[in-house]
């Protein structure tokens, strides 16, 4: 069992479950994100782990960029934390294992985006926010972010009501829109609970991991060329 | 042919008279016109605009004038032509923009309905209707690109395209191509308003409003000929707003 401050790693049965630790805002730099992608990176090498799910502690998920970092040099750190995240987004699409969004909490801008990569999401029901905050921010949206709304959020009036609307969409409402795959009562644990079943369902379909990266590549090709060249190399994994 | 009124922060665009506001070169110049007129005014007056289009009488539009392009074919390129850029300004409005179908939206008119980022429409009467299909007539591939990229509901593009399907307010709102069904028209000129006002209370910076919207809808906007900002000039935007 890894620990770490960034974030934490166990295994629960098949399932790698990483978590953002601690009650802040989980806001992206270049630190976060590579403590993640190590992480995510891990769950190729744990013997026996056929899915992934990535969940927080406390009131966020995700808050997006870490912007008090970024403005000691904004135009460097703004490029290299979207540099970062594109490689997570293709570490993620890459991984030969099913992936599994755990959004226990708030999940802003950048944030938003890290759920919507995953297979699968999960929301908390009683609390927390989907918000693509960044009309209101006054920040443009780039070309690969624009693409994974695309290709996550394929209904064009609820993609607009989600980006130009800047609408902060409960879990029933996500769900009801066909963004969130389910929403859970209850507090943080049962989030990661539900999760954690539907991932473990996952992984007893005993899928060809590589067959499973493949596919997904696949599936979303436009967002898979925007962003694997920032991706690690997907190490070959045995058959489960 | 058409009017610019600005009601607090909302701009009104009213395509006026009884008749069936067919889209020939005059009323294309004079709406154009109108954008660019809104478009200058809110530049000056700061973030914080929004536009409504809405017309008088029982048609929105019903689209391109082939009564004066009659059956030559170049006539009617050259209406879809003057059409286009049109089309890029709005979608390219430093705005959000609400369209109020207050009555029949046929063919160009419909898409010019769907060149709007909301659409109001009155339940009492009227249809949006894609009539090139029972007409014979081929679809400039703009048009077809702002359908696909705003019409994506199961089956709903072939009904729209293919069947010629004429579509009431309540049907419409179901397929996700009407966003409020109002009783009549005034109902829905109000609504259409109300909805203005609450976009335009967002205070949404111009700029970045539109170049969102280009990132959400992409390849509509590229077949109008808009050119989207690289991710370098964005992320120098991002950079100075720190």
């Amino acid at each position: 069992m890894a620990t770490g401050d960034l974030c934490t790693v166990e295994r629960r049965g098949r399932v790698h479950l990483i978590t953002l630790p601690g009650a802040g805002e989980h806001r992206l730099n270049p630190a976060l994100i590579s403590a993640i992608r190590s992480a995510v990176a891990a769950a190729c090498a744990s013997p026996g782990a056929g899915a992934l799910v990535m969940a927080a502690e406390g009131k966020f998920f995700c808050n997006g960029y870490d912007l008090a970092w970024a403005r000691g040099d904004p135009s460097g750190r703004i490029a290299a934390v979207r540099a970062a995240r594109r490689g997570l987004v293709a570490d993620l699409l890459a991984l030969p294992m099913p992936t599994v969004a755990a959004v226990t909490g708030h999940a802003a801008a950048a944030g938003c985006g890290l759920a919507l990569a995953h297979d699968t999401v999960v929301m908390r029901a009683s609390r927390g926010f989907l918000y693509m905050g960044e009309v209101d921010a006054g920040i443009k949206i780039i070309d690969y972010f624009g693409e994974l709304l695309r290709q996550k959020v394929p209904d064009a009036a609820t993609r607009r009501d989600l980006v130009m609307k800047g609408e902060k969409m409960t879990a029933a409402e996500a769900v009801r829109r066909g963004i969130v795959d389910l929403a859970v009562d209850g507090g943080v644990d049962d989030v990661v609970a539900a999760a954690v079943t539907i991932a473990e369902g996952l992984a007893a379909r005993g899928w060809d991991g590589e067959i499973v990266a493949e596919i997904r590549k696949a599936a979303w090709p436009e967002l898979w060329s925007k962003v694997k060249d920032y991706g690690c190399d997907a190490p070959s994994r045995p058959r489960l | 042919m058409c009017t610019l009124e600005q009601h607090g922060n909302v701009f009104v665009l009213t395509l006026t008279g009884d008749d069936e506001h067919p889209l020939g070169l005059p009323l294309i110049a004079s709406l154009s016109s109108a954008v660019a007129s809104a478009k200058a005014a809110a530049a000056s007056a700061g973030p914080g605009a929004a536009l409504v289009t809405v017309a008088e009488g029982r048609f929105f539009s019903n689209g391109l004038d082939i009564g004066w392009a009659g059956t030559s074919r170049t006539r009617l390129m050259e209406l879809a032509d003057a059409l286009r850029p049109l089309a890029a300004d709005l979608l390219a409005l430093p705005m959000p923009t609400v369209a109020a179908v207050t009555g029949h939206a046929s063919a160009g008119g419909f898409l010019l309905a769907l060149c709007h980022d909301y659409r109001v429409m009155r339940a009492d009467r009227g249809v949006l209707y894609m009539s090139e299909i029972d007409i014979g007539l081929p679809l400039p591939s703009y048009f077809v690109s702002m359908f696909r990229a705003k019409v994506t509901a199961a089956n709903a593009l072939r009904d729209v395209l293919l069947r010629g399907t004429k579509l009431r307010a309540a049907e419409a709102k179901e397929m996700g191509i009407v966003d409020a069904v109002c009783p009549g028209p005034t109902e829905t000129v109000a609504k259409a308003i109300k909805l203005a006002e609450q976009l335009a209370a967002r205070k949404w910076d111009g700029d970045v409003y539109a170049s969102i919207r280009i990132s959400i809808f992409p390849e509509a906007c590229k077949s109008v000929g808009i050119v989207e900002e690289s991710d370098e000039e964005k992320v120098k935007n991002f950079a100075s707003r720190m």
